[in-house]
């Protein structure tokens, strides 16, 4: 067996390593040396390390099991220094804690591990290191880079003491570290060395916008200032000089000033370097045995700084050396770039303005919404485009792109969203070879092939088995037209769907049978659907689902409910019950906080404690004792019991908050008006937060209102914070109240006619996926949304206040305790 | 031959149908169900898992399930799914009135079980 090392374990390195698995696991013995000190991990998700949205452990990619399964021997920590060819040997050495991975130097060469392997082929997947102009004081405690974990880990815990940060550098990375310096509570100035932020992605109309965009967000943007050295006070950062003579004061330090290919190890090697190691179109170097990946590649005069290009590379590198397809060859990559820089969305490809008269330009601004759209076209082909503010639809774009293909003779519609929301470009109109999921590199065929040979059917079994849409997941509207086109339409397993596990029926077709017969109970539901048997075990589902559907009309039958929806309380476990009294929006008042003190000492409360939700649990009162505690308190249920809306959080927002920029507590308290006692699937929780800061947990919830600059809220979807802690999904951005409370009607009640009994919007939002959601939900896709909103509205003026029962009860001996009996007479009981 | 006890439970429509309620017999809760056939069910409140009230629980014509953690009884046998049991008591409608036949522990082969249920 041939015996092969990989350098570098990095995106490259690992990926062309993966890449030759899938192709033949048994062509090489496989040895790799990494210079950072663990397995392989996704360096795209380091901004959210930084902003603290992500844990480090949640973005590694290949584990250090991962190589044990695959009888990968990994050096980690280690840095290859020397390729010895004479002899076919890799030389390298282990790393101290003082040495970064990219370093140029090696601090403890003297007493360190020297570590040799020999091999038949070489992969050179170095990566870059960050660029550090040369200037005075970049070696001052407090300057950092941004490229590893490490990285981010120091440049966290640094940040803990200081007030203000300076990012040199405006380009995409620099971006990046000052929105994540801004989640560290620093005051954090951008500084730009050119006219413009992001010169290589924004021309310098659409640069002035996101610069007075990231102003908005309190970020400090100086641009045309070259620093020219670094300031120090009692041996630390104390701020920057600039050439023209200005300073400024910063306790820290991002350099973020563009990268350079590691390439040392070539040229030591005495191995073809111009600015990257200079490869041909099968990845090979000037030594035949020694391949390069990555961003240390010079292909055709070109680097790469981005993975889409990587993939490619890899894919073609794995079929030269496993002899697959040794002809296989890498003719370079259209790249463009797709990103979030502090909430505001960006797309930018090929060139930012024309360089020839016949060039067509074509440009749209919406200044005040922070909107600006350019498109240039020569041939009937993008030549270059930016999206600023609103990305809807560039997947289209790109794909127009990347394909090169022709462009519609109105161009707006690639723009814009076509009136009827359809979409422009059909999955299967495109070439085998294109791209679908542009995170992880899949393109078409893979995906085809996938689900017409391995009868993956799901958007979630073509991911599991090719990756696809498991990155940023915006391609997974295309991959399930894909599945669509291949076998026309999903296929589930039946019983799995079941709603409720008696009635042999999936949601949508019980629903259909209730309306269509108009059953309007539980045991009628037993009697129409399974023979008259009732299921203990499928009443609760049943009962709520024909509330869904009947709101007015439902015939409540009390046994078909769970005992705290029948008494409006929250059994115990000693078999008392808990009163939670409504708060709208966690806000109440002295007068309230009087009755419920009072009601508690009279009714001999066992504790009093605030709840998760903002409000106040009375525990430990007999159920005899429900109807008198809830007149005395004199405030509307909580629903705390109950699979239902239960509250809405708030942050205090602009009333009070220096931070606000949205009045959270007023919406909050709307929608909890709207939705109280709305029964659902599942318990749902929802959160309006005043800014980002999200106090109030927001993103966390069933559904979570943001407000964010610009006078705009976004809406977040499927957030959970229980067993499961998952992000919510973004739904939509939108500039009002009215425009927050028409998304969550048709949000909730799709959720409503949709989940599965018990199933939380987080797994149903995962499970129908974002983007579908989205489809149906805002481009109104199935044509549903006017009658959702009309069934919510319908659902809401239904609501009565179920604590009113305390007057009327609903049943007989409904707030009974148990019976003391007496015996009538004696009997001998002879067996 | 043990003691037993007859016990009037009241009016059959003092229980909402297809709900429980819990008497209190010589110190026994007893868990009484009016099933929607119209027929009559009495078995030992306490479920044996956690104490949970099973007169709160949900029930179909054969099972009941304590309101606590989900734990199943059959309400003819006492049977639990996991190898737990209840006492079942013998039940019967009489001028409308529920009557129910409760007889206390007793020992066999030294090991504490249910007085017997039939007669
Ligand atoms: C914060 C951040 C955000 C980014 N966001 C995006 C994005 O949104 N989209 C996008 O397309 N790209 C993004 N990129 C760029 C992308 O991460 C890189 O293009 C990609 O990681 C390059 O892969 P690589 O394997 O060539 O280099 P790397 O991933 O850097 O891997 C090289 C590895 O080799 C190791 N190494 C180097 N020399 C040696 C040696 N002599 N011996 C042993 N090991 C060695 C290095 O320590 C490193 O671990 C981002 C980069 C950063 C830093
Ligand atoms: C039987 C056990 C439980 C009972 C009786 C219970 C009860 C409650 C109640 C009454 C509230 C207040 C809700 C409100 O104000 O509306 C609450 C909130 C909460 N519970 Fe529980 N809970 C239980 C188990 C759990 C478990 C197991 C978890 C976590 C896995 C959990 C996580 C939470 C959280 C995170 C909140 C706060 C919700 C928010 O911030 O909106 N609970 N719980
Ligand atoms: S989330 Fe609300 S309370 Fe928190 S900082 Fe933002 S506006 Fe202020
Ligand atoms: S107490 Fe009855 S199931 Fe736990």
């Amino acid at each position: 067996m041939k015996k092969l090392v990989v350098i570098g374990n990095g995106m490259a390195g690992a990926r062309v390593v993966e890449e030759i698995l899938a192709r033949d696991a048994q062509a090489f013995e496989i040895v790799m040396f990494g210079a950072e000190p663990y397995g392989n991990y996704n360096r795209i998700l380091l901004s959210n390390i930084l902003n603290q949205t992500q844990q480090p452990a949640e973005i590694f990619m290949n584990t250090l099991s991962w190589y044990q399964e695959n009888n990968i021997r990994l050096h980690a920590g280690v840095k290859a220094v020397e390729i010895d060819r004479k002899n076919k040997k890799v030389a390298g050495i282990r790393l101290s804690k003082e040495d970064a991975p990219y370093g140029t130097k090696i601090v403890n060469t003297a007493s360190a591990e020297i570590i040799e392997e020999d091999y038949d082929y070489v992969i050179l997947a170095t990566g870059s290191r960050p660029f550090v102009p040369p200037f005075a004081g970049a070696d001052l405690p407090g300057v950092f880079v941004f490229r590893t974990i490490d990285d981010c880990d120091g440049i966290a815990a640094y940040a803990k003491n200081c007030r203000k940060a300076a990012v040199i550098g405006g380009g995409l990375l620099g971006l990046e570290a000052a929105r994540g310096l801004m989640t560290h509570d620093v005051e954090v100035t951008v500084i730009e060395a050119g006219p413009q932020l992001m010169q290589m992605q924004l021309d310098s109309e659409s640069g002035d916008i996101l610069r007075r965009t990231m102003e908005g967000m309190g970020v400090r943007v100086l641009t045309g200032s070259l620093t020219a050295q670094i300031t120090e006070r009692d041996g630390k950062v104390g701020g920057l000089l600039f050439k023209d003579g200005s300073a400024l004061e910063t306790d820290m330090v991002v350099i973020s000033a563009g990268i350079r290919p590691i390439t040392e190890i070539a040229q030591v090697s005495h191995i073809d370097v111009n600015r990257g190691i200079v490869c041909d179109d099968q990845m090979r170097t000037s030594d035949p045995e020694i391949f390069a990946v990555g961003e240390c590649v010079e292909h055709r005069e070109k680097l790469y700084g981005l993975v889409e290009p990587i993939w490619e590379q890899a894919r073609v590198l794995a079929d030269v050396i496993t002899e697959k397809n040794p002809d296989a060859a890498y003719e370079g990559s259209r790249t463009g770039t797709k990103l979030k820089v502090m909430g505001v969305e960006l797309v930018s490809m090929g060139q930012t303005d024309p360089d020839q008269p016949d060039d067509e330009v074509l440009v749209y601004r919406n200044p005040n919404r922070g909107i600006y759209k350019k498109l240039l076209v020569r041939d009937e082909r993008i030549l270059g485009a930016i999206l600023l503010g609103d990305a809807e639809f560039s997947d289209t774009l790109m794909q127009f792109f990347m394909n090169e293909k022709e462009l519609p003779e109105n161009r707006s519609e690639v723009l814009f969203a076509s009136v009827e929301g359809t979409t422009l470009l059909a999955a299967a109109d495109l070439p085998d070879g294109a791209q679908i999921c542009n995170c992880n590199g899949v393109c078409k065929k893979t995906i085809v092939d996938c689900i017409e040979n391995d009868g993956a059917t799901s958007v979630a079994a073509v991911g599991a088995k090719t990756k696809a849409g498991k990155g940023c997941g915006s391609c997974r509207g295309l991959i399930a037209q894909l599945i669509e086109s291949a076998v026309g339409e999903v296929q589930y397993d039946a019983s799995e769907h079941y709603y409720v596990p008696g009635v042999p029926l999936e949601k949508s077709q019980l629903i259909r049978e209730i309306r269509d017969r108009k059953i309007k109970s539980v045991s009628e539901v037993f009697a129409q659907l399974c023979g008259g048997r009732e299921h203990v075990d499928s009443k609760v589902g049943l009962a709520s689902l024909l509330k869904t559907v009947w709101p007015k009309e439902y015939e409540d039958e009390r046994d078909a409910r769970f005992i705290n929806d029948r008494v409006h309380a929250n059994i115990q476990k000693d078999g008392t019950f808990s009163v939670v009294p409504r708060i709208y929006g966690g806000v109440t008042s002295a007068e309230d906080l009087l009755r419920i003190a009072n009601a508690a000492v009279k009714y001999n409360v066992k504790m009093v404690k605030f709840t998760g939700g903002q409000r106040i649990d009375l525990l430990g009162v007999k159920k005899e004792d429900l109807p008198g505690i809830w007149k005395d308190i004199g405030i509307p249920s909580g629903h705390a019991y109950t699979k239902a809306f239960r509250t809405c959080k708030s942050c205090v927002g602009t009333d009070f908050c220096r931070f606000g920029l949205g009045d959270s507590i007023s919406l909050s308290q709307k929608i909890e008006i709207r939705y109280q006692g709305m029964e659902c699937p599942h318990k749902v929780k929802m959160a309006v937060t005043g800014c980002p800061r999200n106090c109030a947990e927001a993103y966390v919830k069933d559904v979570g209102v943001v407000a964010i600059e610009g006078d705009r809220w976004e809406l977040y979807i499927g957030g959970a914070a229980g067993s499961i802690i998952r992000k919510g999904d973004l739904m939509c951005t939108v500039d009002d109240e009215v425009a927050v409370i028409k998304y969550v009607d048709r949000f909730l009640q799709y959720y409503r006619e949709h989940a599965k009994y018990l199933e939380r919007t987080y797994g149903f939002v995962e499970r129908i996926g974002v983007d579908v959601l989205k489809g149906i939900l805002i481009e109104d896709s199935l044509g549903i949304c006017a009658q959702l909103e009309e069934r919510m509205q319908e659902a809401v003026e239904a609501y009565r206040d179920p604590w009113a029962e305390a007057d009327v009860p609903a049943y007989i001996n409904q707030f009974q305790g148990p019976q003391l009996v007496e015996v009538v007479r004696e009997v001998n009981n002879n067996g | 031959m043990d003691r037993a006890y007859i016990i009037n439970l009241g009016p059959l429509e003092d229980i909402a149908i297809g709900q429980g309620r819990c008497f209190i017999v010589k110190d026994t809760e007893v868990a009484v169900f009016r099933l929607r056939d119209g027929s009559v069910a009495a078995i030992e409140n306490q479920c044996p898992h956690r104490k949970g009230p099973l007169a709160e629980g949900i029930i179909d014509q054969q099972f009941v399930v304590c309101p606590l953690h989900g734990h199943k009884f059959d309400l003819e046998t006492g049977q639990g799914e996991g190898g737990e049991c209840v006492r079942v008591f013998n039940t019967w409608i009489e001028h409308g009135n529920i009557y129910m036949q409760f007889s206390p522990y007793v020992f066999i082969d030294g090991k504490i079980t249910a007085g017997t249920n039939n007669n």
